[in-house]
């Protein structure tokens, strides 16, 4: 038989070897890299947003990708925390719209304007990224940047340069919302492109905006470094960071973790049961109200039981919004409609939406239902997904609050992505199999993704996502004259009709509204976080 | 044995083209548009519809089959419709990040395999043995999500001696086998080697028992041999198991894991894998599959010629 002895000297050689490699590593892992004026930042997403103009992977893709780099003809200004984001001048520093012929805006170019290559901002490069989006037949015409937001444009028709510094756009019919649809349209460097050979995947490698922000490195699925554009048009976005690099950690808790080890000085959304943890060791927690509303949205199609107004406001006032935000670690906000009450939007709606169970019950039984003969919902969710949350945990949640009133709800858990195409195909669709309730968190940033997209009867699949074939005349008629009112006071206060009647007529099961948590160390300073999806680092300083 | 080897690399012909069937046929019949994960979720029906038009997903399946495998016959994988990025320069860094991972778990899975395997083995019955085997089965049992992240939790976040994610200063461009960058090795190559541990093991351990019990190994004792040697011939007869067991583990391994490369952010096949598969980025998702099977694929290829070199029996069967 083998020697006993040989056994041990092999076993004690290999273990001692692997003790000494280990050994040999650690003592220089004892501490993480100094940040000086570098900003290092974790993202949710799994892959760096692309770079080439308009950016994918929603909002996120804005935030750390599309408004680091390029500029709107009007932009969001993010330097208050304390009021809803206003829309305010970018590239162009002023615009307005013709009396005699309200489907006409002229805007007024800001000069002086350099793009990150030395060139210069014009009405050429307007014209030019315009074309890039909705003339097929342009040589930058590129399809995959329509596609992310060309949707987002619905009113413009046409434009043309009125010379170098003026742009005139054309609308399909007078429209109050055409600001709120431009800011999104992004200006990138002719020049750049010509460079690049013409390719827009080559000019997403050396991109050319007009932003706050330089691209200076990036590696797929890795990390993206941007520096400062020392030469920006508006003195007050000079970037005070030497540095912002960018990481992808999809998963919450390596997220978490990357924080806690030092890895990364800032993480968007942590862990919810980590952040006493994150807070406890000294790190600061920042969020604040933001527009986005977390709520089911109903099926108004015959047969229904949502038809009944009783049974919508029941399921309103059985809801435990407080109950949902604890199990949020506190970290939103209970919604009392589609947007919260400081919003210019909110108006003032009589149903007022709270937690009333007693009150749910007598509503629900005038409408001839109770616990023991209960309504029965079938509700389409998503075991996660971009700004839904805690998806199955809060959708729980509400299914344990209806029962106990006597609304009885089945799940159909369905991946994020197939949710989305079943929200899309409407709730007539033969792929929604019937079911009254779908759960897909919104964005009440601009009035059109706010109201107008799921309250317009013409809206719905496949023009658009009124995914439960909401058609109120009155609506309507509401929605279309506030499209129709320029002065941003009316439209304001006709947009305060549209949601007061909405809430009165419990369109929605409204559950809570994000607040956007973030973590970071207590060296990150000058941050404002903004009432707004979109976020701006030009402020931010390491200590 | 020429012959056999041959005839081993004709077999791989039709199960890749298998594999290529396989691969397209599950992908495509996944539910969904192809592109809903690429438009944002807002763009209604007929704006994914002209794209489905542009990318020729309106086309036949078995059409787009042809297409995708007359183009990645001559290596392109064609373009990821999220990034715009070459498909195969994508899989080429993946795979390269992956092998960096999978290459510390094969030799911290393979060494300690054997070795507490052999132990067992040879210590049948004893506490030595039961000790080892629970060991291999804790390995196999336990998710590596799990230990990946209780060991960030204790070396990153408790103890700050180890980082908890990524490769390190630069990432993959800057990669080197320094200290540096090999401290950000640690964490995942530990969680990684743990499956492959504890299945060596109790191969290993099985197979030398059983050897153990082999007249031959009665005759080599009563010739007089040294216990050493005696060894060699037993390691000698574990080996086509041993080996076989292996490969498949290097298979996996190369294959990337999605769960622990996104738990620790490291850019390898895994980590583009689970990309691929939330953004429905068909051309990649299709491209990393496909790669990835090839791995097995070939790694049983070269397993099977190996195992027949060390015992030509194998060949002559």
């Amino acid at each position: 038989m083998i020697d006993r002895r040989t056994f041990g000297r092999g076993v004690a050689a290999v273990l001692g070897g692997a003790a000494l490699t280990a050994l040999s590593l650690s003592p220089a892992l004892t501490k993480p890299a100094e940040a000086q004026g570098t900003l290092r930042l974790g993202m949710t997403l799994a892959d760096i947003p692309v770079s080439f103009g308009q950016p994918d992977q929603g909002f996120e893709g804005f935030r750390f990708m599309g408004l680091m780099l390029y500029d709107a003809l009007i932009n969001w200004d993010m330097t208050a925390d304390d009021k809803p984001s206003a829309l305010i001048p970018g590239l162009a520093e002023s615009w307005s719209v013709n009396k005699d012929d309200p489907t006409k805006w002229t805007f007024n170019l800001r000069k002086g304007v350099k793009f990150h290559d030395g060139s210069t901002f014009n009405a050429d490069a307007v014209i030019f990224n315009f074309d890039k989006l909705l003339d097929k037949d342009s040589p930058q015409f590129s399809a995959r940047q329509g596609s992310l937001v060309n949707f987002r444009i619905p009113s413009i028709k046409s434009y043309k340069k009125i010379d170098d510094y003026t742009v005139e756009f054309t609308t399909h019919e007078p429209s109050g919302f055409v600001p709120f649809q431009l800011c999104y349209i992004l200006m990138a460097s002719p020049a750049q492109w010509e460079k690049t050979g013409k390719d827009w995947n080559e000019f997403g490698k050396t991109p050319s905006g007009t932003g706050p922000w330089k691209l200076a490195a990036l590696a797929p699925r890795e990390s993206v470094e941007f520096v400062p554009f020392k030469e920006h048009w508006d003195t007050s976005r000079v970037p005070k960071l030497d540095k912002v690099i960018a990481l992808p950690i999809p998963d919450p808790n390596a997220r978490t973790a990357a924080l806690l080890s030092g890895q990364v000085d800032w993480i968007e959304a942590p862990a919810p049961d980590a952040i006493p943890r994150i807070e406890s060791q000294g790190f600061k927690m920042v969020a604040n109200v933001y527009p986005h509303i977390w709520s089911w949205h109903l099926s108004r199609v015959e047969g229904s039981p949502w038809n009944d107004i009783r049974v919508r406001k029941a399921a309103n006032l059985a809801i435990d919004r407080e109950g949902i935000k604890a199990l949020l670690g506190g970290y939103a906000i209970p919604a009392v409609g589609h947007v919260t009450p400081t919003d210019p939007w909110f108006g003032e709606p009589t149903f007022k939406v709270k937690f009333d169970p007693e009150a749910a019950k007598a509503l629900l039984k005038e409408a001839g239902f109770s616990t023991d003969n209960p309504v029965n919902i079938k509700a389409m969710i998503s075991a996660s997904g971009s700004g839904q949350m805690l998806p199955l945990q809060m959708n729980e949640y509400m299914q344990q609050n209806l029962a106990d009133v006597g609304i009885k709800i089945d799940f159909e858990v369905t991946e994020w992505n197939a949710l989305i195409d079943l929200w899309r195909a409407g709730a007539k669709s033969p792929q929604a199999n019937g079911a009254h309730v779908i759960n897909v968190s919104y964005t009440t940033q601009d009035p059109y993704s706010a109201f107008t997209r799921f309250m317009r009867s013409d809206l719905s699949a496949p023009k658009g996502v009124n995914w439960g074939y909401y058609d109120d005349p009155e609506m309507d008629a509401l929605l279309r004259t506030a499209d129709g009112a320029f002065d941003p006071a009316e439209r304001d206060a006709i947009l305060a009709k549209v949601h007061a009647r909405a809430v009165d007529d419990a369109a929605f099961i409204w559950v809570v509204h994000d607040v956007a948590p973030r973590a970071m160390t207590t060296k990150v300073k000058g941050y404002v976080q903004s009432r707004n999806w979109f976020q701006s680092l030009t402020s931010v300083y390491m200590e | 044995m020429f012959a056999y080897i041959a005839r081993r690399i004709l077999y791989v012909i039709p199960i890749a083209l298998g594999v290529t069937v396989i691969i397209f046929g599950l992908v495509h019949i996944a539910p969904g548009d192809p592109l809903n994960a690429v438009v944002p979720p807002d763009a209604p029906k007929e704006t994914v519809q002209i794209l489905i038009e542009a990318y020729g997903f309106d086309k036949p399946i078995p059409v787009q089959y042809a297409i995708w495998l007359g183009r990645a016959l001559s290596g392109d994988f064609g373009i990821s419709f999220a990034t715009g990025r070459p498909v195969a320069e994508a899989i080429a860094g993946g795979v390269v990040n992956t092998l960096i991972l999978a290459a510390g778990a094969i030799l911290i899975g393979m060494t300690l395999g054997c070795l507490i395997g052999a132990i067992a083995g040879y210590y049948q019955g004893s506490w030595i043995d039961k000790l080892a085997t629970g060991f291999a089965i804790a390995g196999v049992s336990v998710p590596h999500y799990w230990l990946g992240l209780v060991l960030v939790i204790i070396f990153s976040v408790e103890m700050n001696v180890l980082p908890a994610m990524g490769m390190g200063p630069g990432g993959a461009k800057d990669w080197a086998w320094d200290q540096a960058h090999m401290r950000h090795l640690i964490l995942p190559v530990i969680t990684l080697s743990v499956i492959p541990i504890g299945i060596i093991t109790r191969s290993v351990r099985a197979t030398v028992a059983e050897i153990l019990t082999m007249e031959f190994v009665q005759t080599l004792e009563a010739k007089g041999l040294k216990s050493f040697r005696i060894f060699l011939h037993v390691c000698a007869n574990a080996a086509p198991t041993v080996l076989a067991v292996s490969g498949l583990q290097i298979g996996y391994l190369l294959g990337g894991s999605i769960l622990v490369e996104t738990v620790f952010s490291w850019p390898g096949t895994g980590f583009l894998l689970n990309d691929a598969i939330f953004r429905r980025d068909i051309p990649l998702l299709q491209g990393v599959i496909l790669v990835l099977a090839m791995f097995f694929v070939v790694m049983n290829l070269l397993v099977d010629i190996l195992q027949s070199l060390i015992d030509p029996r194998m060949a002559r069967s």
